[in-house]
């Protein structure tokens, strides 16, 4: 198991490194001047030109001025936007709110996609199931821009349910909305995993065991045939939970919600390239740590597996 | 990534086993070998299956209107007048008109060119990509497989959506090929797991050992015994992706990263009319329905394929 | 031995120990799909008595499992289901009863062990866990007294160092071992009846042996009936009491064992003993029956056997024969029963 861990964190710095580089290289390499990158549109004077040359090291080989960035990066500096702000202030400024969007929709995915696909796998071909089966592939369907916006115009301005928007400062209530549109897909896919998980572990011999030994039909389900059904649906949801940090992008933009989604959106735009590439770097690390907590999870669900 | 684009929904509906292929269950027998009559079956059994017939419908509908607008529309989609701006759906207009005054059913029908266009361009070339990668990871083992799953490692690593937006704006050009292209770079790796796992369990199967022990060559095994036997949960997954790769550049073309203007795109129409949703809905609702529901088709038809291909999934 | 107890005296609480335990009666049973509905248990009937040891014989898809899960209740439904006869224990037919209190029979009084023990048993539960369930749900145990009886029933099977091996994983033993495990659990109650589906296929013939001789040796101890069911006659001639052989869902004949192997009243039960592998058959060539068994969607018409008979005449073609009843303790479902085994 250590060896495992081992290995799986030297993958880890691989593609921690390799992310980066890439990343670093879309933002900094291809445009012709990564100054005029930085600075936007505005006019820049010599002198800031050359304090922003040797401030990036922009007179050195590209894979250098990788170096010191991620150098930097390591000691827990991830440079400065252009106007002079440090970007990991930006990032603990923005970062709480996008999790606190990821927290709720990850409830409501967890609660209601759980729910809903097991009571579709236990009433199998029934017309719950067939609802279930036709309503996440029309929810998975639908862009999430698209949903984004016909929630806020049905639930939020027709029938007036709930705020349009999360309001400044967010409240709780104000993210219910973009909170139910994050998970909608997520919560589509839970369901489906479930069910499907659920379903061909139902058919299995060892359940078969579990009611010829005499069980209650709610323990042949709730004991039997859950935990063995729950492996797949926890990789994912260990998953989902660093996907949803990172898929605020379009949900935030939607929902005026200043996050860390809406950031590295406008940061890309302004051509912020230190911003973009700070926040991708944290949310790289938060992918790979999700990953590894799903290996992790596995072994502890699954005595087959074995880590060699 | 929250967003449609970056989750691939069949790794874990269709392969549980596929998200951490460093893990091996012990003790759990290889899938049985497929009869040679798996595909005469699935289409024997798809013929009546309502879902399959319905999305197969709609696409060639939505191909056919991608190929030939002008069959469903004889109005100009770039002829446009302001005094028409904004004006509701009416009996002469059905979908109303747009900011511009352009005719909404004309931009609609025409849009669906560079959705389906890109949808099949790049699941094609990302299919391509995985299936030859991953039929060579499956089957060799060794370095190659780990250096290829390290390689798509870091493309999962980054968010699809964000990755676009990223790489979109650095490229500065965003027209149908360079959209095309980034979807291609970010696409191919979800189904590169696929294949090569799906290749793992039938390298061990029995027929493909006696064929070794026959002396067949590796580029016979593969393109006789593995490619054929293996390919299904690709096959099934690409019809998916398409529709997943529709979403990603309505998503991306939202965003402002996407196609530009002059282009015609379901994505755009909603991103140039996202203010004033409210007072004219109908520049949400049209776009917004044909979109949903080309992507639907082909979720639905990959759906209905896993099904008729993959009995034990049912 | 007749095939049918009264039902009077099925209900009588004096009636003697050596009385039917469990006796099915023209157990019907249906699978409803897509492609049609298959009749998988056509008439059947059979009984197993205390301390006895009834083999139910046939190839596969013959439906001999069938009748085995209508009577554990796992039958799964859809697309299966029972829609006829009756299912006596001790006298009370369990398809009457209620489902409360058919589970406390189930697992408890009657219970099952089956082909596969690597599949049958929960992979992500310890096999401690999965015997000691046993107790905590039928007996009200308490974990650590479950546990403690787990090892006992560990140490019954002859699982080597039981108290260690009570946390390891189904994975983690041996195909004969897993068997074991499976059979301990199953005897935790201490039943009535044990059902035994093919117990030894999926194992090597050297383990094979081991775990027929234990089964043996625990109806010994226990005085349970058991039910073998399996398609191997050699291991039906080693240790069953009385067989019951079937044929395309429907049974064909019944006989106490020597009986069986001296004179079979059915071709088919002919055909299967001369398949057999002898060591007094050396030299001389196997016989197969010729041809293969039915699908059970498209059963002959008359007797379903008689495609592969030798023996099959005119009136085999067009009425199926029904068990009846050819002398005291056998039963034969064929026209010709007396005729062809006088050859």
């Amino acid at each position: 198991m250590t060896s495992y861990i081992i290995r799986r964190l030297g993958q880890f710095v691989l593609v921690f490194f390799a992310a980066t580089l890439m990343i670093y290289a879309m933002v900094f390499a291809i445009p012709g001047d990564p100054i005029r990158a930085l600075a936007g549109d505005k006019p820049m004077p010599d002198s800031l030109r050359q304090t922003l040359t040797q401030q990036f090291h922009l007179d050195e080989p590209f894979l250098v001025q990788y170096w010191y960035y991620i150098t930097g990066v390591i000691q827990g500096d991830l440079g400065t936007s252009f106007n002079n702000r440090e970007v990991t202030e930006i990032i603990s400024e923005r970062f709480p709110r996008t999790l606190r969007l990821a927290i709720y929709a990850f409830i409501i995915e967890v609660i209601i996609g759980v729910s809903a696909g097991i009571w579709a796998g236990i009433r199998k071909d029934k017309f719950f199931d067939s609802l279930v089966k036709v309503s996440t592939v029309a929810v998975i369907s639908v862009p999430i821009f698209v949903l984004g916006f016909m929630a806020q115009l049905i639930i939020g301005v027709r029938l007036g349910w709930l705020p349009v928007t999360a309001g400044n400062p967010p409240s709780l209530y104000g993210y219910l909305l973009p909170a139910i549109v994050l998970a909608s897909v997520s919560l589509a896919y839970v369901a489906r995993l479930t069910r499907s998980s659920l379903v061909e572990n139902l058919r299995s011999d060892y359940v078969r065991t579990a009611k010829s030994k005499g069980l209650t039909q709610r323990r042949v389900i709730g004991v039997h045939t859950f935990r063995n059904s729950l492996i797949p649906v926890v990789t994912f949801l260990a998953i989902d939970l660093g996907a949803l940090m990172g898929g605020a992008i379009v949900t935030e933009t939607i929902f005026n919600i200043p996050g860390i989604g809406r950031a590295v959106y406008e940061a890309v735009l302004a051509q912020e390239g230190n911003v973009v590439v700070g926040i991708v770097t944290v949310l790289v690390i938060i992918y790979a740590v999700a990953n590894l907590v799903v290996d992790v999870m596995y072994a502890v669900l699954d005595p087959r597996i074995r880590y060699d | 990534m929250t967003d449609i684009t970056s989750k691939p929904p069949t790794e874990a509906v269709l392969a549980p086993d596929v998200a951490t292929p460093e893990v091996v269950p012990a003790g759990v027998p290889p899938k049985q070998g497929k009869p040679a009559s798996l595909w005469s079956d699935a289409w024997k059994e798809l013929r009546r299956k309502p879902t399959f017939v319905i999305s197969a419908v709609i696409i060639i509908v939505m191909v056919v209107m991608a190929a030939v607008p002008t069959l469903f529309t004889s109005v100009d989609p770039r002829e446009c007048s302001l005094l028409n701006a904004l004006q509701p759906p009416s009996a002469e207009h059905w979908f109303g008109f747009d900011l511009q005054g352009c005719d909404y059913y004309s931009r609609t029908i025409h849009g669906a060119r560079n959705s389906v266009a890109i949808g099949l361009v790049v699941t094609f070339f990302a299919s391509l990509i995985a299936v030859t990668l991953g039929s060579l990871a499956g089957y060799k083992g060794g370095w190659i497989d780990s250096s290829l799953a390290r390689l798509a490692d870091i493309f999962f690593a980054i968010p699809l959506i964000l990755a676009g937006i990223v790489l979109l704006n650095a490229l500065g050009s965003k027209s149908v090929w360079t959209v095309s292209a980034v979807l291609i770079v970010f696409g191919w790796p979800t189904m590169l797991r696929l294949m090569r796992s799906s290749v793992l369990s039938v390298r061990e199967l029995d027929y493909v050992d006696a064929a070794r022990a026959l002396g067949a060559s590796d580029w016979r095994i593969i393109t006789r015994h593995i490619l054929p036997n293996g390919i299904t949960p690709v096959v099934v997954y690409a019809t998916i992706t398409v529709g997943v790769v529709i979403s990603a550049e309505a998503t991306l073309s939202f965003l402002n990263v996407g196609l530009q203007l002059p282009a015609i795109s379901w994505g755009l129409m909603i991103s140039v009319a996202q203010n004033r949703i409210l007072e004219a809905p109908h520049l949400l609702f049209f776009p917004g329905l044909f979109l949903s529901i080309t992507v639907f088709s082909f979720i639905l038809m990959g759906d209905a394929l896993r099904d008729a291909l993959d009995p034990k999934l049912r | 031995m007749t095939k049918v107890t009264p039902l009077d005296t099925a209900y009588d609480p004096h009636r003697p120990e050596t009385a039917v335990l469990l006796e099915v009666r023209d157990l019907e049973v249906e699978f409803r799909m897509r492609s049609g509905t298959v009749k998988a248990s056509n008439m059947v009937s059979y009984h197993v008595d205390k301390g006895e040891t009834l083999a139910i014989v046939g190839e596969s898809g013959s439906g001999k499992t069938v009748s085995a899960q209508a009577i554990m209740g796992i039958i799964d439904s859809p697309p299966g289901f029972v829609t006829g006869g009756e299912i006596l224990f001790r006298g009370k037919d369990i398809l009457q009863m209620e489902e409360k209190e058919r589970r406390e029979i189930r697992g408890d009084r009657i219970s099952m062990i089956f082909q596969d023990a690597l599949t049958a048993l929960n992979p992500v539960f310890s096999v401690g866990w999965q015997i000691a369930e046993m107790f905590r749900k039928h007996r009200g145990m308490s974990k650590s007294d479950g546990y403690k009886r787990a090892i006992e029933l560990m140490d019954l099977v002859k699982i080597p160092s039981a108290s260690e091996r009570v946390n390891a994983y189904p994975h983690e033993f041996s195909g004969g071992m897993r068997q074991r495990v499976m059979i301990a659990m199953a005897l935790a109650l201490d039943p009535d009846v044990l059902i035994a589906d093919e117990p030894t296929t999926a194992l090597d013939v050297t383990v094979q042996a081991q775990i027929m001789e234990l089964l043996a040796e625990l109806q010994q101890q226990t005085g349970m009936g058991l039910i073998l069911i399996t398609h191997d006659l050699g291991v039906v001639a080693e240790v069953a009491d009385r067989v019951s052989v079937m044929y395309a869902a429907e049974v064909v004949e019944n006989a106490d064992i020597e009986e069986l192997f001296v004179r079979p009243y059915h071709p088919y039960t002919e055909g299967l003993m001369r398949s057999l592998v002898r060591p007094d058959h050396k030299g001389g060539r196997l016989s197969p029956i010729k041809g293969s068994p039915p699908d059970l969607l498209a059963i002959p018409s008359g007797c379903p056997f008689h495609p592969r008979c030798d023996y099959a005449q005119d009136i085999c073609r067009t009425d199926d024969p029904p068990l009846r009843v050819i002398e005291e303790g056998r039963t034969s479902a064929c026209h010709f029963a007396e005729v062809f085994s006088d050859e």
